[in-house]
């Protein structure tokens, strides 16, 4: 009988320690999926920010630094302009890139540095219990937006896709959504699209992947994923943003 | 041996290409901006890497990559950028990972000025960072020391994977004088068994300064806090100028050092007996060049610094620990230390200490 499904080699044989519900463990076995099928496991080097991502030291079997809280990209960029041959990813959530690490996303995304960004976007801070991010939606409550978030103070959800996708030099950005089968199996192919480039040394390219926070929404995991499909869902539409051949 | 006229920073950044540097990252901040302009027009010619970062912080965060990759890799900065810095410095030394840090120092606090000054012996010496991580820091006090240091800085930085700061004022920053420059050579830690290349036929590697449980950052700060104490023995350097009979000690470092010494050949001229201890390494600091003084003849310390209030006569008073008379005299802002100043303070302790 042939084995048809099973363990990455990029993923360590260990029980998560995520959150019940929690899709960054979906995350992990997709990227690690496709570092197995493009065979890049022994020449990956993955720069982790600061937050749940961290985790991501215990389940990748690959190479890893541990970077400052939203300074991955430049890490990054230190890595693969000393080691052009080796393939270089940032695994970075929302508070990290889009609020604390806003400059060296935009910086190392201009440069056009040839790296590739996994972006798991999920509308709060989990790792420090559930405090506003950027990315939290208009009148979503956070431990810091207790009466749900105020545009007029706190501002509005920041699209990063939007934005980086504005930029000169990104080849590839793009969101996905992990909310459901059908919409993994699209992330999938995504990041292998982000891989791909990096391998081709085309440059940068971005993949936000829409995740969810079941322990700091305060709803169950199957409710938090309805939850993403009525609201963060709608506020970050998926789809590719720039795609230059 | 060939001789170059050089200017300080453009020396220090030769120094660290010949050393193997590979990679410089920098952001622009005055007065240090030709260490960045000299790497990025020499770094290619050496097969490196220089990269403008978008700010000092992502500046020591490539920094931060590029070593982990095995590569010699350098930042230079002042004061307020190094003060950004500090947070990749302290990720730098969690990490055990080598690296060189240049801070030009000039005017503070805030902005302050672009001139030359002393205002960063305690930000280099005592806190670069949090977390309470040493760093060894060489103080140089001519072009030729800025180039040696420089040079070394890299064996020691790699020595105990740890990085380590050359600390210089605007003035050796920006003027010139005859060097000799050392041999190119490659070194790099590629080979080494803690870079991140790709787990080929070997089990995968982590480059972290973050521990989940207390035990294990206990015992990382208990290994370095013996690794720190390893380098007051082997690696303080100081030099003693006129102290074989010296009642009155004048101790400085850098800039102030060379201009004590001019002022302690006039004040020797006049028949008073003064000598200076320069410190070289201001981390580990020279408390035994103190602690050894004979305090039967030395009777009072001068500590000159362009830092008002001083900042190194914290670690002085430590050394001479209360047995002869300790005073201050110091500019600061960009006002340069004048000679006949220190040579009018020392005539005063002269006259009032009854020499």
């Amino acid at each position: 009988m042939d084995k048809i499904y099973g363990r990455p080699e990029s993923i360590k044989n260990r029980v998560s320690t995520y959150c019940p519900g929690c899709l960054h463990g979906v995350a992990n076995k997709i990227v690690a999926e496709v570092l197995d099928e493009l065979e890049l496991r022994e020449k990956t080097i993955c720069v982790l920010p600061v937050g749940c991502g961290t985790l991501g030291l215990f389940y990748w079997n690959v190479d890893m630094i541990s970077s400052a809280h939203g300074r991955a990209p430049a890490v990054a960029t230190g890595i693969k302009r000393c080691s052009p041959d080796k393939f270089v990813f940032c695994y970075q959530g929302d508070g990290d890139l889009a609020a604390i690490g806003l400059s060296e996303i935009m910086h190392a995304a201009n440069r056009g540095e040839n790296i590739s960004v996994i972006f798991v976007n999920n509308s709060i801070y989990g790792m420090t219990g559930g405090q506003m991010a950027p990315t939290t939606l208009e009148d979503q409550h956070s431990t810091t937006t207790q009466k749900g978030r105020n545009p007029l103070t706190e501002g509005y959800p920041m699209k990063m896709c939007e934005i980086i996708s504005g930029l000169e030099a990104p080849k590839y950005v793009a969101r996905f959504s992990m909310d459901s089968p059908k919409n993994i199996i699209k992330a999938k192919a995504g990041i292998k699209k982000a891989f791909e480039l990096q391998i081709d040394k085309k440059g940068f390219s971005f993949v936000e992947l829409m995740s969810n926070c079941p322990t700091n929404w305060g709803v169950t995991p199957l409710e938090s994923l309805e939850w993403m499909r009525e609201n963060t869902l709608k506020v970050f539409p998926l789809g590719v943003y720039k795609e230059v051949e | 041996m060939k001789k170059h006229f050089v200017k300080g920073c453009e020396a220090i950044a030769e120094a660290a290409l010949r050393a193997g540097c590979t990679f410089f990252a920098g952001y622009p901040i005055t007065p240090q901006n030709e260490i960045p302009e000299y790497m990025s027009k020499k770094m290619p010619e050496y097969g490196g890497v220089f990269v403008q970062g978008e700010s000092e912080v992502a500046s020591v965060n490539m920094v931060f990559g590029a070593a982990a990759t095995g590569a010699r890799a350098m930042t230079s900065s002042s004061g307020p950028g190094i003060s950004l810095k500090s947070e990749g410095i302290s990720y730098i030394a969690g990490s055990k990972l080598p690296a060189v840090i240049v801070s030009v120092m000039r005017g503070g606090p805030g902005l302050g000025t672009i001139m030359p000054a002393q205002q960063d012996y305690l930000q280099a010496t005592k806190a670069s960072g949090h977390g309470g991580f040493r760093m060894i820091v060489f103080a140089p006090s001519t072009i030729q020391e800025a180039v040696d240091y420089t040079y070394k800085a890299f064996d020691y930085a790699d020595r105990d994977r740890n990085p380590v700061m050359i600390l210089v004022d605007g003035c050796l920053g920006a003027m010139m004088e005859p060097v000799v420059l050392p041999e190119y050579h490659d070194n790099c830690n590629k080979k080494a068994d803690w870079v991140l290349d790709g787990c080929s036929e070997r089990e995968p590697r982590t480059v972290l300064s973050v521990s989940l449980t207390g035990e294990p950052q206990e015992q990382f700060n208990i290994e370095m806090a013996k690794l720190y104490e390893s380098w007051a023995e082997k690696d303080t350097e100081v030099e003693l100028y006129e102290m074989d009979d010296a009642e009155i000690v004048l101790t400085a470092y850098g800039t102030s050092a060379r201009i004590a010494k001019t002022a302690i050949d006039m004040l020797r001229d006049e028949g008073i007996k003064a000598g200076l201890v320069r410190p070289i390494t201001l981390y580990p600091f020279p408390s035994a060049a103190f602690e050894n003084l004979d305090y039967k003849r030395v009777r009072h310390v001068l500590d000159v610094e362009m830092s008002i209030p001083a900042q190194m006569v914290d670690d002085v008073r430590l050394g001479v620990l209360g047995r002869a008379e300790i005073s201050t005299f110091g500019r600061s802002g960009g006002v340069i230390i004048g000679v006949d100043e220190i040579v009018q303070e020392v005539r005063g302790i002269a006259k009032g200490g009854g020499f």
